[in-house]
């Protein structure tokens, strides 16, 4: 059997950033479903946040204005104590990422470029013109292989083995060979990002189906916060790929049919820079009370850049230049940009603490798929980023801290067993005679866009949940068309959608119960904020009968006492 | 309404675990709406008409790097390529050249990740590290610019014409991307890193006739790089010291 002292399921940044921690004391395995560089965080476009105070208008910022900003923006729901140490670590991590060579902007002084971001006070946002998410995975894999980090590329994990409270290891997928193999190891992290993918219209890559956290939920720990989920302002219409914030951070307009600048009316001061779930729910509005524009791809609201000029868009936001010309022809420098919200991230996840540690010994999870919480119910720009590098690098502290200690060492019979279950799995999909996985899995996300969307309410929550709970039973009849088990990616999808259903099911019976409205989760039904009853996290097992078991968890309050949220 | 296009699509069907069955072309057709990406058609013939078709693909929207491929016989990533930029209903696809075939559109990438990692592609310094950022004028951020911008697609070592005869030759990639750090102000490596490329297997090798520039999405220029470093080991010659 394949053993490490170390498994790591995910090449981004939080899995990247835990390897360079740990590889060299430990044997560590890193297995990614694509190659490292292929990772979502690729994708990041406008910054990471850190108080360096760099930008003029920003000198007296702090680590605790930027734990303030985010503790409000999360609508208070955030755990202030893991807040606080993200904010610290900030600059840190910055400063490190630097030195191992990420190619930030610079300001004239030569100092790290900062920008402004939606719902903070300063201009703390770290950036690498609009390709930040890029450099960064870049410079963490670059470091990583001057490290020689042991990758497993195109290795899907396909289960988490646990076993009285203990993680044992993983079952894992070759794709390239289609073999089904058994990995033991000490300590397990995941770091598999988010589940854009369980929504029709998402920002996200193809690959973000949330299986990982699905896999973790149906090994029996517990998923936190999953009703929480955020719907980005500015997705380009049709293929919904992501117009970075930094549109409006560098002074992009939002405007409706009228020509007027909306957000006026919902956030006077903050105007286009107020946090991610005001300004998508603003967009909404106009777009549902007639004051959007007409497409044949869908009703949009135009995100203006042209009064920025050529230069400044050019220098500034050149990859978002270049996705409007390749996706849609349209210049920015010319045109408004057609766009509407669409799922962008989730602030839920695994149930972990401020050191990544889970309920289970030996299993750890980092990133977006972890849920800590630091982003409460809404998530400020620039701060997912943080998030993966912090908690990557905490996470691989505190497993070198566990490693140090004495445990019960894993055991191969709870992996042997696991591993002919998959196996059975496996057979039974490519034997069954009932539906191909893309018309389950294109019903699941219609119905999650539909009924568990930028705005909720009680009977089509419940719709959501009925609609589910049908879609779990067609998916005991998924079957694929070949029983070649190498390079099928049909297979993987059809493993991947059963993952996928369930983490569609916490977020929709998280929502179902959660009776207020609280940063990206508005009710129409509850429309206020309710720290009485509500100012507590969500937390869902995997139940007997197959439905998420909801128990409440308090939320860490230190020194933000909750407040209205005005901007 | 959107008007539908009635389109063929020939992709090239390969299995290197079955090689005694030949490469060949298997037509789709399918009906397409306009502004529909060459991904968006594959996953559709991958949902809807025949699941065991393999390529990758992940992030479409042009910054992974995953779908690069031969469209019509130009390389190109599949998600920034529109089906109907091309004047005809016929869309043939093939997987990128000078790599071995695993299945259909999916390549082995492993000789451009290890020509990559011959290049000791990471900053490197001998200096210590200061307490804040290390410091880089706006000017010196912009010389490494184009280089940055690299998604390690592998479109530039497909439609290399050296690649093709020489497996050897260490490619515009990992070239670009030794640039990418000799040009950094940060960067301290020794001067003897331009040894190991002064060869025809390195930036003598090049035949600089710009198909890397043609094929790169992102508008690298890995020609310039190599320019660059043949420029850096004379300089290095002449002066002992190549920055």
């Amino acid at each position: 059997m394949i053993s490490h002292d170390i498994i790591i399921v995910g090449g981004g940044l939080a899995g990247l950033r835990a390897a360079v921690g740990l590889c060299e004391r430990y044997d560590v395995g890193l297995l990614s479903k694509v190659h490292p560089i292929r990772s979502h965080s690729i994708a990041a476009q406008g910054g990471i946040n850190a108080s360096l105070a760099n930008h003029p208008d920003a000198k007296d910022d702090s680590w605790e204005k930027h734990t303030f900003d985010t503790v409000k923006g999360s609508d208070y729901l955030a755990d202030q104590d893991a807040v606080e140490i993200m904010c610290k670590q900030a600059p840190l991590i910055v400063y490190e990422m630097e030195h191992w060579g990420c190619p930030f902007s610079r300001f004239p002084d030569g100092s790290i470029a900062q920008r402004p971001f939606g719902g903070a006070g300063y201009p703390r946002t770290c950036y690498s013109a609009d390709i930040t998410g890029h450099v960064l995975l870049n410079t963490l894999y670059e470091r990583a292989v001057s490290k020689g980090v042991r990758v497993y590329p195109e290795w899907y994990v396909i289960a988490l083995v646990t076993d009285n409270g203990r993680c044992h290891g993983v079952i894992a997928f070759d794709l390239i060979n289609g073999s089904i193999v058994p990995i033991k190891s000490r300590v397990t992290l995941f770091a598999t990002g988010g589940y854009g993918r369980v929504y029709q219209y998402s920002t996200n890559a193809l690959i973000n189906t949330g299986s990982g956290i699905g896999i973790a939920y149906r090994a029996g720990v517990p998923t936190k916060d999953m009703e929480f989920v955020q719907f980005h302002p500015t997705g380009l219409i049709g293929t919904n790929i992501l117009m970075t914030e930094a549109c409006r951070g560098e002074g992009g307009y939002l405007i409706n049919n009228r020509n007027e600048r909306f957000m006026e009316k919902y956030a006077p001061k903050a105007m286009e820079l107020a946090p991610r779930d005001i300004v998508s729910r603003s967009i909404q509005t106009e777009i549902d009370e007639g004051r959007g524009f007409e497409h044949p791809l869908g009703r949009y609201i135009k995100l203006d850049l042209r009064h920025l000029g050529a230069q400044k868009i050019l220098e500034k936001l050149p990859g978002i230049r270049n996705i409007c010309i390749d996706f849609l022809g349209i210049d920015p420098i010319k045109e408004p940009i057609p766009i509407m919200p669409c799922q962008h991230y989730s602030m839920g996840g695994i149930d972990t603490n401020e050191r990544a540690a889970t309920e289970f010994e030996g299993f750890y999870a980092a990133g977006e798929c972890a849920c800590v919480s630091v982003h409460g119910a809404n998530r400020l720009g620039g701060n997912s980023l943080l998030d993966t590098i912090v908690f990557g690098k905490l996470a691989s502290i505190a497993i070198d801290e566990f490693l140090q200690g004495s445990h019960v060492p894993p055991d191969e019979k709870p992996i042997n067993n696991r591993l002919a279950d998959m196996e059975d799995t496996i057979k039974r999909i490519v034997n069954n005679k009932g539906e191909r996985p893309f018309s389950i899995q294109a019903d699941l996300s219609k119905n999650m866009s539909a009924n568990v969307g930028i705005f909720r309410k009680k009977d089509e929550l419940s719709l959501a949940i009925e609609h589910i709970i049908k879609i779990k039973e067609r998916y005991k009849g998924v079957y694929v068309s070949s029983s070649d088990l190498h390079m099928n990616y049909e297979l993987l999808n059809a493993i991947e959608l059963g993952y996928m259903i369930e983490v569609a099911h916490t977020i929709a019976m998280g929502a179902y119960l959660r009776e207020e409205s609280r940063g990206a989760h508005a009710r129409r039904d509850f429309p206020t904020r309710d720290d009485t009853n509500w100012l507590k996290h969500t937390i869902a097992r995997f139940g007997a009968d197959g439905s998420p078991e909801i128990s409440f968890k308090d939320v860490t309050i230190t020194r933000y006492q909750p407040m209205e949220r005005k901007y | 309404m959107i008007k539908e296009t009635a389109y063929t699509f020939k992709i090239l069907r390969f299995d290197s675990k079955k090689p005694e069955e030949a490469p060949r072309f298997r037509l789709y057709r399918i009906r397409v709406i306009p502004g529909l990406t060459i991904l968006a058609v594959l996953i559709r013939i991958r949902d809807e008409i025949d699941g065991a078709l393999s390529f990758r693909s992940s992030c479409r929207s042009a910054v992974c790097g995953s779908c690069a491929m031969v469209i019509n016989g130009r390389i190109d990533l599949a998600c920034r390529t529109q089906v109907a930029s091309f004047g005809t209903n016929t869309i043939i696809l093939e997987p990128l050249p000078n790599f071995e075939i695993i299945k259909d559109l999916v390549v082995d990438l492993t000789p451009f990740w290890d020509m990559y990692e011959k290049v000791r592609p990471y900053l490197i310094r001998t200096s210590p590290d200061p307490d804040k950022e290390i410091h880089q004028s706006e000017g010196e951020r912009k010389r490494i610019d184009q280089f940055v911008n690299c998604i390690l697609c592998a479109s530039c070592y497909g439609a290399c014409p050296v690649l093709a005869r020489n497996p050897d030759y260490l490619g515009p990639a990992a070239m670009a991307k030794l640039e990418r750090f000799i040009l950094d102000s940060r960067d301290e490596r020794p001067g003897d890193v331009l040894d190991d490329i002064n060869n025809e297997n390195g930036v003598w090798g090049c035949d600089t006739v710009f198909r890397c520039i043609d094929a790169c999405p992102k508008d690298v220029r890995p020609t310039d790089s190599i320019v660059g470093l043949r420029k850096a080991i004379l300089k290095k010659k002449l002066l002992g010291r190549y920055k």
